[in-house]
């Protein structure tokens, strides 16, 4: 019998450690099978972050390095600028990326590196159990806003990817989602071309993911799901947000 | 071989660049603007890698990225940047990342002010970051000794897996002197079989530092010391400067150094004994050669530009068989040669 469907290559056989219900293990899935079918495993550097995706090492089957909290930009610019024949992508949460790395977010995209980012944007902190994050919503309930995000206390949260569009030499940016299979299937799309662009040496690419929490939500996956589609992508629209690769 | 005119800090970026410098990243602060000017020059001609970091953090983690793929990678700096560097520094400590980081030392703390200075030994050898580490720490006293010591320092950093700190000053750095360009332009490197090149026909490596497995950093930091033992052991590097019949040997690096040579030779024109133990290598310190010459009556004398750092592993080393003086200035002051001789001639009564 032929078999069709079975673990990417690009993803080791170990078990994720990723609480029930959470997106990243999707997430993976795919950056994992797009690189396989771009045929760049064996010459992809991937950047973890410090967050829940830290352990990416431990599941991604290329060359992984691990970073300081919200560096990766920088990292990856380090690596790519001395290997450029490398395909090197930063994963990196909210947290890492749009709080503690803000300014290495803004200034990697803005030197226009040919590296790809993945962000994934859960709206929490959730390595740490569940603190108000810069994309956490407003009005949302997280362990250190216990009212719920006040915008005259916490400010507004963050659309780092529709900053970053402002930005000259960013080339593609698009928001996506992974609650159901066809969101899925468009996140999957958006991920490969976000590498291919890089391949053909396009200039930076940019994926916001967002992705559902259940545990530090304090919601059940199907809940967390409904709150996804309902609440969370009012304030984050998903689509193409810049695309001048074409 | 002729020799050239060139400022410290230029001396160091042409023994960088003899050593077969990748890629430079660095962030503008005096006094050690040179550097990034020079190599935002040289490295692109080169058609290497020079970049202009977002901020000192940028900068040094830019290094940590570089160098994990085995390439040859520094930043430069000066104190407040250095305090900036300490995370990428304590994480390429932890990820056994060879790096070159030069801190051409000014006033401090805080912002302080923009004159050599030597107050960052506590920072550059007891740490700086978090963690149970060690730098490899070279203390440079002139411009021939910026090229020659940076020169090496890239092998010594990939032969140990380890940052290796530059810790000169503003002064050394921006002083004026002829130097040799004599070494060798380096092409071939050691194979390495750590790094990250990608996975092609082998299993996929990851770097990390982040070691959660019951016992796993323990033995981590365990295996860390053992290096360092290693390290102590064969590379401890000092200058020792007529200590032989010496009833006070100065202890000095760097700038000091140079300072107080001019006092000892005055001394000895005065009759007076005097000599110097000068560390090249700030880590790992030369305890034993210290220890050596201690014995009464011979008198020690630690010179530095702070209120007293390295003087404390010179007590170590002497463990109190001699006795210990300090002279030093703080804030950017200079210490004078006139200055050293009256504390030597106070020390002989």
């Amino acid at each position: 019998m032929e078999k069709i469907f079975s673990r990417p290559k690009a993803l080791k056989d170990n078990p994720l450690s990723y609480c029930p219900g959470c997106g990243h293990g999707i997430i993976h899935r795919l950056v994992a099978e797009a690189i396989d079918e771009l045929g760049i495993r064996e010459r992809t550097i991937a950047v973890a972050p410090v967050g829940c995706a830290v352990f990416a090492y431990d599941y991604f089957n290329f060359d992984t390095t691990e970073a300081p909290h919200g560096r990766p930009p920088a990292v990856a610019t380090g690596i790519k600028r001395t290997n450029p024949d490398k395909i090197v992508f930063t994963y990196q949460g909210d947290g890492d990326l749009a709080a503690i790395g803000t300014a290495e977010t803004i200034h990697c995209a803005n030197r226009g590196e040919n590296i790809t980012v993945i962000f994934v944007n859960n709206a929490n902190y959730g390595m740490t159990g569940g603190q108000m994050a810069p994309t956490t919503l407003i009005g949302q309930v997280t362990e250190t806003t216990p009212f719920g995000r006040d915008p005259l206390r916490e400010g507004y949260p963050i659309k780092v990817a529709e900053l970053l569009a402002n930005l000259e030499a960013t080339k593609y940016i698009e928001r996506v989602t992974v609650f159901d299979a066809p969101h899925i299937i468009q996140a999957k799309k958006a991920i490969k071309k976000a590498f291919q662009n890089q391949v053909e040496g396009k200039g930076y690419s940019f994926i916001e993911v967002i992705s559902h929490c259940p545990v530090d939500w304090g919601k059940t996956p199907l809940e967390s799901v409904k709150w996804v589609e309902d609440v969370f992508l009012k304030t984050f629209p998903l689509g193409v947000i810049k695309d001048t690769t074409k | 071989m002729v020799k050239k005119l060139v400022k410290g800090n230029i001396a160091l970026c042409e023994g960088a660049l003899a050593a077969g410098l990748d890629a430079y990243f660095g962030y503008p602060i005096t006094p050690q603007n040179e550097v990034p000017a020079y190599m935002s020059n040289k490295m692109v001609t080169l058609g290497k890698v020079f970049v202009q970091a977002e901020s000192e953090l940028a900068a040094a983690n830019m290094v940590l990225g570089a160098c994990a793929t085995g390439k040859r990678a520094m930043t430069s700096s000066s104190s407040p940047g250095i305090s900036l560097k300490q995370e990428a520094i304590s994480y390429m400590a932890g990820m056994e990342i060879p790096s070159i980081i030069v801190n051409v030392q000014r006033g401090g703390p805080g912002l302080g002010n923009i004159a050599g200075s030597q107050a960052d030994y506590f920072q550059a050898v007891k740490g700086g970051g978090h963690g149970d580490y060690h730098l490899i720490v070279f203390a440079p006293n002139c411009a021939q000794e910026m090229y020659e010591v940076t020169y090496e320092a890239f092998d010594i950093a990939e032969k140990y897996k380890n940052p290796v700190m530059i810790l000169s000053d503003g002064i050394v750095g921006q002083m004026m002197e002829p130097v040799d360009f004599n070494k060798e332009q380096k092409t071939s490197f050691s194979k390495k079989d750590w790094c990250l090149d990608g996975c092609k026909d082998r299993e996929p490596r990851s770097i990390k530092s982040l070691l959660m497995g019951d016992g796993a950093l323990e033995q981590h930091n365990l295996d860390l010391q053992k290096k360092y033992e290693v390290i102590k052991a064969n590379e401890v590097k000092a200058e020792l400067y007529q200590v032989e019949d010496a009833e006070i040997i100065i202890v000095a690096y760097g700038i000091s150094s140079r300072i107080s040579k001019n006092a000892i030779k005055s001394a000895r024109t005065k009759g007076i004994k005097a000599g110097m133990i000068r560390p090249i290598t700030l880590w790992p310190f030369p305890t034993e050669i210290i220890k050596k010459y201690s014995k009464p009556p011979v008198k020690f004398l630690t010179v530095e530009l702070s209120l007293g750092q390295m003087i404390e592993d010179v007590r170590l080393a002497v463990n109190g068989v001699s006795s210990v003086d300090f002279l030093g200035k703080a804030g950017g002051g200079i210490v004078s040669d006139k200055d050293v001789l009256n504390k030597i001639m106070e020390l002989k009564k």
